[in-house]
């Protein structure tokens, strides 16, 4: 067990610069997800603390220790791949037990007809036979140990390689896009092992992936980078309420929560659609800024429009998407055909609408996000003399 | 009820005469293959056999039934089994050193990133030139009074060796010039296989503790190269007991028979001397050999290399 240390980790590819100084700290124990889109540097953060690429500048602590000198098998991890790397001419049994076979033999006791030679080595095969058939039965693999990898499903391979991680009782463990290979429904049926086998193990995990809902259903912590940082990082509820910046807002959440442009008027008070309304951010007048809101904070207006605190416009029902417990509905803005925007709602509020029809959406303003010019996000000023800011990017 | 039973019954002849269009159509298709392969190999096989089993002479008017009277006869033949010798003795040279030569460039030429084109382009040479021409070089090489070979032999203290000209060291000579017009092409074919196999299997073994060469070699690379390397086995045993042209271009079998290998007697008695039907029960006896070459690759090596 082991905690890990980031520190301004930098990394370029010729002349493209993947990472720009990373920091982070990860619990003992924790399991943090690191995710963002394609090309962001998550991955090459992952395979700079497996030991599989050299960071350009900063170090990496595991246990406290630096590792930065030590071979990737030195370091106390295991790694999952994407695509599983198993070894295709071995039967599952020898895949799970070459992590040790390694570290238990010597390379005289290893080599081919050598071996023979060594009394002590069938002993040792003893005891490896043994921890590899405890993590078997673990995974439920005792029954396929014999096969090769090409004659097990994805699923079955997934198992063999977290079973290869994990029959050498890593310190820290990495995964780098495990379940992306799998289809959907074993995907959500590995999110929930996974987490499980992590409270089992008890063992550090780092994850990476790109699909935000594993990283919002398993992690104890996530990560989003982008462009080679970590834009922000915090519990999975903490991003999806309070995201730091709009790149944030728009990867966290799906349906993708919705954007509309407002304005900043006299007094700091904002403007939507020409309409004022109660917030007001420390911002200049004339500025223009992004609302967020969440496809679940928007409800539909009878009657009247304009109560104190809930701000509206008019839509166009465009689609209805019907998910059985839940729909989702597509709402074109008047006036603006390339905007659209989401609504979550129940089936019998969605029963109450046919297609095209005009209506009035409505939200809290206390449940919208608002984002600067930059990107960054601005906490509103408060009724009662909060004075509000303008939380600074980082870069 | 009676309408199932009665539906197959009505539908029968229909279905009947589906199959054999189906089937008509499926020889169809398989016919100019068939066509081509008993025009190009069954039929030349055959006449082979047949001749093989005459004395016919090339341009001579009759010829008789001699049953296998010419395999005995080569059987028997001292110069034939001398030959016969040679020919393995050749292959016991090549093949190792044609394929563990290929395979150690291969694998050192295949992590370089700018200059494997060029190492490829280097090795590749000997394949494409053609080997006639290169025995000219060859030859002058290791000529014993005027080649650069012998100049660093005598450089370095050594009494010349007449290489082409000496018993003893002439088969082994041409052995290597084998393997130097090999090793370009068995390079290329591993390093196809060594590309194939993808490198997150290197970077998994590096984390389970592969973090030597030889490790590396033993558990990922080597396991993974095993349908190449039958493959070039196979071909290079078979290329390697076709030998003719160095032969015929450079010692003509000799010194004193030292050289002489099957192919090449084969080519004498058929084309120099004219006994057709006996070159062609050699023939018949190379072919053989071929055939076990390569049902040893299907039958016995297949099953145990692939994964």
């Amino acid at each position: 067990m082991a905690t890990v240390a980031l520190s301004s980790i930098a990394k370029s590819f010729g002349s493209t610069k993947v990472l720009g100084g990373v920091d982070l700290d990860i619990a003992d124990g924790e399991f943090l997800t690191l995710v963002g889109p394609s090309g962001c540097g998550k991955s090459t953060l992952i395979r700079i603390i497996a030991g599989l690429e050299h960071q350009d500048g900063g170090g990496v602590a595991i246990g406290g220790s630096r590792v930065d000198h030590l071979r990737p098998h030195e370091r106390r991890v295991a790694m999952v791949f994407q695509s599983y790397a198993l070894y295709p001419h071995m039967s599952v049994r020898a895949n799970i037990a070459l992590p040790l076979t390694m570290s238990r033999l010597s390379l005289r006791q290893r080599l081919p007809l050598l071996r023979l030679l060594s009394r002590r080595r069938r002993e040792v095969m003893r005891g490896i036979e043994a921890d590899v058939g405890a993590v078997a039965m673990q995974l439920q693999l005792d029954h396929l140990l014999d096969r090769k990898p090409a004659q097990l499903s994805g699923g079955q391979r997934q198992r063999v390689a977290l079973g290869r991680a994990m029959v050498r009782q890593p310190a820290v463990f990495l995964m780098d896009e495990p379940l992306s290979n799998l289809d959907a429904k074993l995907r959500v049926h590995m999110r929930t092992e996974l987490a499980e086998l992590h409270k089992r193990l008890g063992a550090t995990f780092i994850y990476v992936t790109h699909d935000q809902v594993e990283a919002m259903t398993m992690s104890d912590r996530v990560a989003m980078m982008d462009s080679g940082s970590i834009l922000q990082l915090g519990t999975p509820s903490r991003l999806y309420e309070k995201p730091a910046s709009l790149k944030v807002a728009q990867f966290i959440g799906s349906p993708a929560i919705n954007l509309l442009p407002a304005t900043v008027a006299a007094a700091g008070r904002l403007e939507l659609f020409g309409r004022p309304m109660a917030l007001a951010v420390p911002l200049a007048q004339g500025q223009a800024v992004t609302l967020g809101i969440r496809s679940e904070a928007l409800a539909l207006v009878h009657g009247e429009p304009g109560a104190p605190g809930r701000a509206w416009f008019t839509a166009r029902l465009r689609r209805k998407e019907n998910l059985g417990s839940e729909y989702i509905l597509h709402f074109d803005l008047a006036g603006r055909d390339a905007q659209g925007v989401t609504m979550r709602t129940t089936p019998a509020i969605a029963a109450g609408l046919s297609e095209a029809a005009e209506v009035t959406l409505g939200f809290d303003e206390a449940a919208c996000h608002i984002f600067g010019t930059d990107g960054g996000r601005v906490e509103p000023r408060g009724e009662n003399g909060a004075t509000g800011s303008v939380v600074p990017l980082r870069a | 009820m009676t309408l199932a039973l009665s539906a197959p019954a009505g539908f029968a002849p229909v279905a009947r005469r589906r199959l054999w269009i189906e089937r008509i159509t499926g020889l169809g298709f398989a016919l100019p293959a068939f066509v081509l392969l008993l025009l190009t190999i069954l039929l030349p096989l055959a006449v082979l056999l047949w001749l093989s089993l005459t004395n016919y002479e090339f341009g001579g008017v009759d010829m008789d039934w001699v049953g296998f009277a010419n395999f005995g006869k080569a059987l028997a033949d001292p110069i034939i089994r001398r030959s016969l010798v040679n020919t393995l003795l050749y292959v016991a040279i090549v093949v190792p050193g044609g394929v563990l030569g290929a395979l150690m460039i291969a694998v050192l030429v295949h992590r370089r990133t700018r200059s494997r084109s060029l190492y490829e382009v280097i090795y590749f040479l000997p394949v494409t030139s053609t080997l006639i021409a290169m025995a000219t070089v060859w030859q002058f090489l290791l000529h014993p009074s005027l080649g650069p070979v012998n100049g660093v032999l005598k450089w370095l203290g050594f009494a010349p060796v007449a290489f082409l000209s000496e018993p003893s060291t002439a088969l082994a000579t041409l052995a290597v010039i084998g393997i130097w017009q090999l090793i370009g092409f068995n390079m290329i074919l591993f390093l196809a296989g060594l590309t194939a196999i993808p490198r997150d299997l290197y970077e998994a073994a590096d984390i389970d503790g592969c973090s030597s060469g030889i490790d590396r070699f033993l558990t990922i690379t080597w396991p993974l190269l095993g349908p190449t390397t039958m493959f070039v086995l196979v071909t290079t045993m078979i290329t390697a007991f076709k030998i003719f042209d160095t032969v015929a271009v450079m010692t003509r079998g000799g010194p004193v028979g030292s050289t002489e290998v099957l192919l090449y007697n084969i080519y004498l008695e058929g084309f120099q001397y004219f006994h057709t039907g006996y070159a062609a029960a050699l023939t018949f006896i190379f072919l053989a050999f071929i055939l076990v070459f390569s049902a040893v690759q299907t039958f016995a090596l297949d099953r145990k290399v692939h994964y």
